[in-house]
């Protein structure tokens, strides 16, 4: 339940404060120069432009998503604002909404905001996953799997570990942090910088260590994507165990999934 | 005729993505999951009628679903392409510029070569023409090496060929870029890089190897379909995919 109560304090899953936060981004330099236009500015701006120019737009808006999904990399509000949206930023809620439908509708994937101060969003997969297709997805592609340990382990040991615990147990499968790896280089690089980025990971500084201490926890596009009932079987299969016998980690498995999905949907 | 999109489709969309090209057979394993997973009906002579499904969605994002013959085994394929305004668009997040001009400089020998062939040493020596940043030796074998894992490029004993996938999406492109110098399969009228040509000169027609092999596949003495001399170079085999044990 911990677990739960940290996820729902999080930025990603209060979407409906998304409104009010823009009004105190003011201070934050990379989004001072766009302020999200009001539902009348909206319909104003929308009455001097062509459906077709709006469609064209959108499109554009999708492809820049696309490309940016592919390296797993979030798409900030400001940044899309700047390079694609452009001279359109007057109805950039009704873009996005557009774009958002379509992702919905024609991708089957979900635009997520995962971070309402820097209005950050990823695309989550919406479809649900399949025994056949996707944890093979996952163990075949290596970066993957090795993804796929660490979340485990996080998942295991309550949400939270520190590192000296990650590195030693790659350690003990032959993925040592200090060596270079023949499939994933710098893994040190690869965990801590790539999975960061990707939002895989959060990779936080302990406070008061000496020295120097960090932690990992899942994070936000893990919790949207990975499902922790298939890391529980993933377990169970491999300690032969059932996956009832982690009562707290089975409990959090089974009412996280029923809460996220009721959360996310509200999600434009 | 635009039909609904079901969660099949968009599954398959998907895998698409992750792929970017995938063969014939592939295309109807993937077909027969997809609808399996969603219980919807599958049949296989219905894999076009699928996928000009997903293409009427996919129109107005200038992306479609696009098939096409591998220029090496004569094989389908299917390739999800970008068709925005520049086809090189889709490879400018991944390369810097004056890596995209090494790869035109590529494509210009590819296209104006006889087999559709450029020779590493080839490309190389193009770099001292280039006017952007000029690429080092060993920057443009990297590149070239990571134009060959991103599908881009072919290589085979150091000779290097566009890919399927690139033929596919850049065909467009390639036909407005290189009007003068392209041509055509005189047998299934797409784009012909690797191929034979008839040696009287006035004709000069192309042809795949793959067309060549089924066009004269059983004829003792092949002559040009088009000015019917006499075809002077080896018939390939005809190459049959390994899983197609049905038809």
């Amino acid at each position: 339940m911990t677990q739960r109560k940290r996820l729902s304090n999080s930025p990603s899953l209060s979407q409906n404060k998304r409104q009010s936060g823009s009004f105190m981004t003011q201070g934050d330099s990379e989004d001072a120069t766009f302020t999200q236009p009001s539902t009348s500015q909206v319909q104003r701006g929308l009455e001097k432009v062509t459906s077709a120019q709006v469609d064209q737009k959108t499109a554009e808006v999708v492809q820049y998503f696309l490309v940016k999904d592919q390296k797993k990399i979030p798409v900030r509000r400001a940044e899309l604002v700047k390079n694609v949206v452009k001279e359109y930023r007057n109805i950039y809620p009704e873009i996005l909404k557009r774009a958002a439908r379509i992702f919905d509708q024609v991708f089957g994937l979900k635009l997520v905001e995962i971070d309402n101060r820097n209005h950050m969003y990823i695309l989550v997969n919406n479809l649900e996953t399949t025994d056949s297709a996707s944890p093979n997805e996952w163990l075949t592609n290596p970066k993957m799997g090795l993804l796929f340990v660490i979340l485990s382990v996080i998942f295991m040991k309550g949400g939270v570990v520190r590192e000296n615990l990650i590195w030693n147990t790659l350690k003990k499968l032959r993925v040592d942090q200090g060596e270079k790896h023949e499939e994933f280089g710098d893994v040190r690089r690869v965990v801590t910088d790539e999975f960061v980025r990707q939002r895989y990971l959060e990779y936080l500084r302990i406070p008061h260590t000496e020295p120097l201490e960090h932690e990992f926890r899942w994070g936000q596009r893990a919790d949207k994507e990975v499902s922790k009932a298939k890391i529980l079987e993933f377990m169970g299969q491999l300690h032969e165990q059932e996956p009832q016998s982690w009562t707290q980690q089975y409990r959090d498995a089974y009412s996280l999934s029923q809460g996220a999905q009721a959360t996310t949907s509200s999600l434009r | 005729m635009s039909r609904q999109m079901g969660d099949s489709h968009r599954r398959f969309l998907q895998a698409m993505m992750g792929r970017g090209i995938t063969d014939e057979q592939g295309a109807l394993r993937l077909y027969q999951h997809c609808c399996e997973t969603h219980k919807t009906q599958c049949a296989p002579d219905k894999l076009d009628d699928f996928i000009d499904t997903i293409n009427s969605k996919l129109q107005p994002m200038f992306m479609q679903i696009r098939k096409g013959m591998s220029e090496d085994n004569g094989q389908q394929y299917y390739a999800l392409v970008n068709m925005a305004e520049t086809e090189i668009t889709r490879m400018t997040s991944d390369y810097a510029d004056n890596e995209l001009e090494l790869f035109r400089k590529t494509m210009d020998l590819i296209v104006s070569s006889e087999n559709g062939k450029a020779s590493s040493t080839e490309i190389l020596n193009s770099t001292d023409s280039m006017t952007s940043k000029k690429l080092k030796k060993s920057e443009t074998e990297h590149l070239l090496n990571r134009l060959v894992n991103d599908k881009w490029l072919c290589e085979k004993h150091g000779e290097y060929t566009l890919s399927t996938r690139c033929i596919i999406e850049m065909e467009p492109y390639i036909r407005a870029m290189y009007q003068d110098q392209v041509k055509v399969c005189h047998i299934c009228h797409n784009i012909a890089f690797q191929c034979q040509i008839c040696e009287n000169p006035t004709c000069g027609i192309k042809i795949h190897n793959p067309c060549v092999a089924r066009y004269f596949k059983g004829r003792t003495e092949p002559h040009c379909p088009a000015c019917d001399d006499f075809w002077p170079h080896e018939i390939p085999e005809v190459r049959r995919p390994h899983t197609k044990s049905r038809r």
